[in-house]
């Protein structure tokens, strides 16, 4: 992985002082709370419904044991023993003193982490495929070209007081799992006329208020060229996105304002005059930064199949769902990628304990030298695991609450933290995701039922991508009472759409009748091999609408 | 009491006036009125073009004590385009861009289209809404004059020095050192 140099060292102390020095004035009165604000969020530190809340940056996912320990230290010695994973490859911790985040993010420097530009009108931390450099049908592994937008868009000086936040995604394999495009940029590695590599470049794409699924800008870049054509892309935003309106300041509304030809136009005529300058690509600093990602080194293995046991002896049903739905192939014959999932039925979705992360360090060091990755839907990952080791694996990981075998399926939730901890929301989702929990504990239904994407938000802020969710679920306030608004038809891969609202929005206690409600539709009218997805594409919503209104629920 | 800013480094008075400043001082002291540098507004500059570029200045329209042409100065709201100004941009000793609150940004590019693209050479200063945590990243942009709150001029020498590296090539004119770079220190070609 990515090792500081003496820059990044530098830059990220200097930053540690930067935010002590202005902790200290704002505690001493020198900074009013609104000068304050703007400083502070813009190193991932808000003020939340209990305490503040700090976001750290997991560059593109990618964590060593040793920074997996401090971030358990932080948690243990901060916070409350517990922190957060977020759909953008972040941890939050929900309950530091302000006073103590200097020292946080001087503990977090020392591992080579950070908390810059988490929050605030600016490039936020770069996200990518959590299954970069294993996946088999990779082009080429995105990380080199995400540590060179996560170089180039720190401090930037220009792009640091944008309209709004900007968020940028970068995918290597034909599937997207990092949710490009609902991403402000989506940059895709893909191959060009001439059989070189180089990028597709999206934009505009988005959640919240506005969902808006993000469009081509350029088809083909050649790869030196990424950093200067990002910058014309910020560079026109930078001067022609809305500042009077919060809620129309994002880069979707430009480009869907003008058009995707006269946005593309612009861009392009922008980045003629600067293509060739400062921040072409050489290929010694594209080598120089592939030689941080270079593969481990794998052992010469074969693949074999690790449910049966050495002699032969069947190693059980639960090891068997475990492998089946938390692990998958990796490009290396005799490895898998190993899920952790984060999504215990009675534990909100994505968070993890000192303890757990403590021990994943230490799984990581055994198993999967010595690193483990953050993916886009609150789990954790394990990326190069022995397939003959896997049983091993699974017996520690199972322990400490961590194997529950779901990954993909309905109760692998997305979810933000909603009204109990988050000053925005509307609604709960922490304890909707116990409920769904409750009523769906059968795990030949949710195998039966198979893959199925429910992703959920506690406010139109959309944190938990409702929008792009197979069943989405929205927080709504209605008079003071915390409804759901249902939305089913969405996806957030290369085939990503919007969902579609199936109709009025129903009570907390009914939420869990209403997918029940959705998945008899389904089971009903599948055809072989035909996901949830599927289904409602083909069938539209007016038959999932007509189950859900047809009577009042039951219970 | 004479504007202090920090200049190059340095805190010093200023010797510019805005043109409201100017009006004023002419009444109170007439001598030296029409020979401070003056600074218009964007609207001044475009309402009254033809006296400014062709005139030595403002009032008699005489030369000021030394013979010199008055020097001129502009401000930029965020709105504007710096292409706006390109035909009289020789004119100017100073160009300003006024920053109307904490998360107005586009001044940011105006500078580093000035002196990256346009090569001004001038003093490019940052007026308005303009706070010490802020000055790195103008100077970096090519800003090298601050109009800041008195409170934090104090602060606003050590501020520019508050990071010693970056990854970006840009202009650092207004930076007190040259700050050792990732990407190699080529300014955008045009």
């Amino acid at each position: 992985m990515y090792r500081y140099d003496s820059t990044d060292k530098t830059l990220v102390e200097e930053r540690v002082a930067q935010f002590r020095d202005q902790t200290r004035a704002f505690l001493a009165g020198e900074l009013s709370d609104d000068e304050f604000r703007h400083l502070r969020l813009r190193n991932g530190l808000y003020i939340q419904r209990h305490a503040p809340m700090l976001r750290v940056a997991i560059p593109y996912g990618l964590l060593s044991s040793t920074q997996l320990r401090t971030l358990a230290h932080i948690a243990r010695r901060y916070d409350r023993g517990y922190g957060h994973f977020t759909t953008r490859q972040n941890i939050q911790y929900n309950w530091p003193k302000l006073e103590e985040v200097p020292d946080i993010l001087a503990d977090l420097a020392r591992v080579e982490m950070h908390a810059i530009q988490t929050s605030g009108n600016c490039i936020r931390n770069t996200t990518s495929d959590h299954l970069a450099g294993v996946t088999p049908n990779e082009l080429e592994d995105p990380r080199p070209w995400c540590e060179i937008i996560r170089q180039w868009s720190t401090f930037h000086p220009e792009f640091t007081y944008l309209p709004r936040k900007f968020k940028i995604a970068v995918t290597g394999a034909p599937q997207d799992r990092a949710a490009s495009l609902v991403h402000d940029v989506g940059v895709h590695i893909v191959r060009g006329p001439d059989g070189e590599l180089g990028f597709e470049i999206l934009a505009g794409g988005g959640l919240g208020r506005t969902p808006i699924i993000g469009q081509v800008v350029r088809e083909f870049l050649p790869r030196r060229h990424l950093l200067s054509y990002l910058e014309a892309i910020l560079r026109i935003y930078n001067l022609e996105g809305r500042r009077d309106n919060l809620t129309k300041a994002r880069i979707k509304i430009l480009v869907k304002s003008l058009g995707i030809e006269e946005f593309r136009r612009r861009v392009e005529a922008e980045w003629e005059l600067i293509r060739d300058g400062g921040l072409t690509l050489d290929e010694a600093e594209i080598a120089r930064m592939r030689g941080f990602f270079t593969p481990p080194a794998y052992r010469s293995l074969t693949d074999i199949d690790p449910t049966l046991g050495p002699a032969g002896d069947d190693r059980g049903a639960a090891f068997k769902a475990w492998y089946r739905y938390n692990t998958v192939a990796h490009k290396i014959p005799g490895y898998r990628a190993v899920y952790v999932s984060l999504k215990k039925p009675d534990v909100p979705p994505g968070d993890a304990t000192d303890a757990q992360l403590d021990l994943l360090a230490d799984l990581a060091d055994r198993y999967s030298f010595g690193e483990a990755r953050v993916t886009h839907t609150q789990n954790l990952l394990l990326a190069d695991v022995e397939q003959n080791e896997a049983f091993a694996l699974w017996e520690a990981l199972d322990k400490a609450g961590l194997a529950t075998p779901n990954i993909g399926t309905l109760t692998d939730m997305i979810c933000c933290p909603g009204l109990d901890f988050c000053s925005l929301a509307n609604a709960g989702s922490l304890d909707v995701a116990k409920l769904i929990n409750e009523r769906f504990d059968d795990y030949d239904y949710l195998y039966d039922l198979g893959e199925i994407d429910v992703k959920m938000s506690g406010c139109m802020n959309a944190c938990g991508h409702h929008h792009v969710g197979a069943i989405g679920i929205l927080g709504v306030d209605k008079g003071g009472q915390e409804w759901y608004q249902i939305t089913i038809g969405g996806a957030a891969g290369a085939d990503a759409s919007l969902g579609s609202v199936i109709g009025p929005s129903v009570a907390k206690h009914e939420v869990a009748e209403t997918i029940a409600r959705l998945l008899d539709v389904y089971v009903e009218r599948r055809t072989p091999e035909e996901r949830f997805l599927d289904t409602v594409r083909r069938l539209g919503v007016k038959p999932f609408k007509e189950r859900v209104y047809a009577a009042p629920a039951a219970a | 009491m004479p504007r202090r800013l920090l200049r190059n480094g340095q805190i010093v008075e200023d010797e510019w006036l805005y043109f409201a400043e100017a009006e004023a001082d002419a009444e109170s002291r007439a001598e030296d009125a029409d020979a401070s540098p003056l600074i218009l507004t964007f609207d001044q500059w475009q309402a009254e073009r033809d006296r400014w570029m062709t005139s030595e200045g403002r009032g008699s329209g005489e030369r000021g004590r030394t013979g010199e042409r008055r020097r001129l100065g502009v401000i930029l709201l965020p709105a504007h385009k710096v292409e706006q100004l390109l035909p009289d941009l020789e004119r100017f000793d100073l160009v300003g861009a006024e920053f109307s609150g904490p998360s107005e940004g586009r001044g940011y590019t105006q500078g580093r289209l000035l002196r990256e693209r346009w090569k001004f050479q001038g003093e490019l200063r940052a007026t308005g809404y303009v706070h010490r945590d802020q000055l790195f990243f103008l100077a970096r942009c090519g800003f090298n004059s601050f109009e800041l709150p008195d409170s934090d001029l104090a602060h606003a020498v050590t501020a520019l020095s508050t990071f010693t590296a970056a990854y970006q090539p840009s202009n650092d004119a207004g930076l007190p050192l040259k700050l050792p770079r990732r990407l190699p220190d080529t300014p955008a070609s045009a």
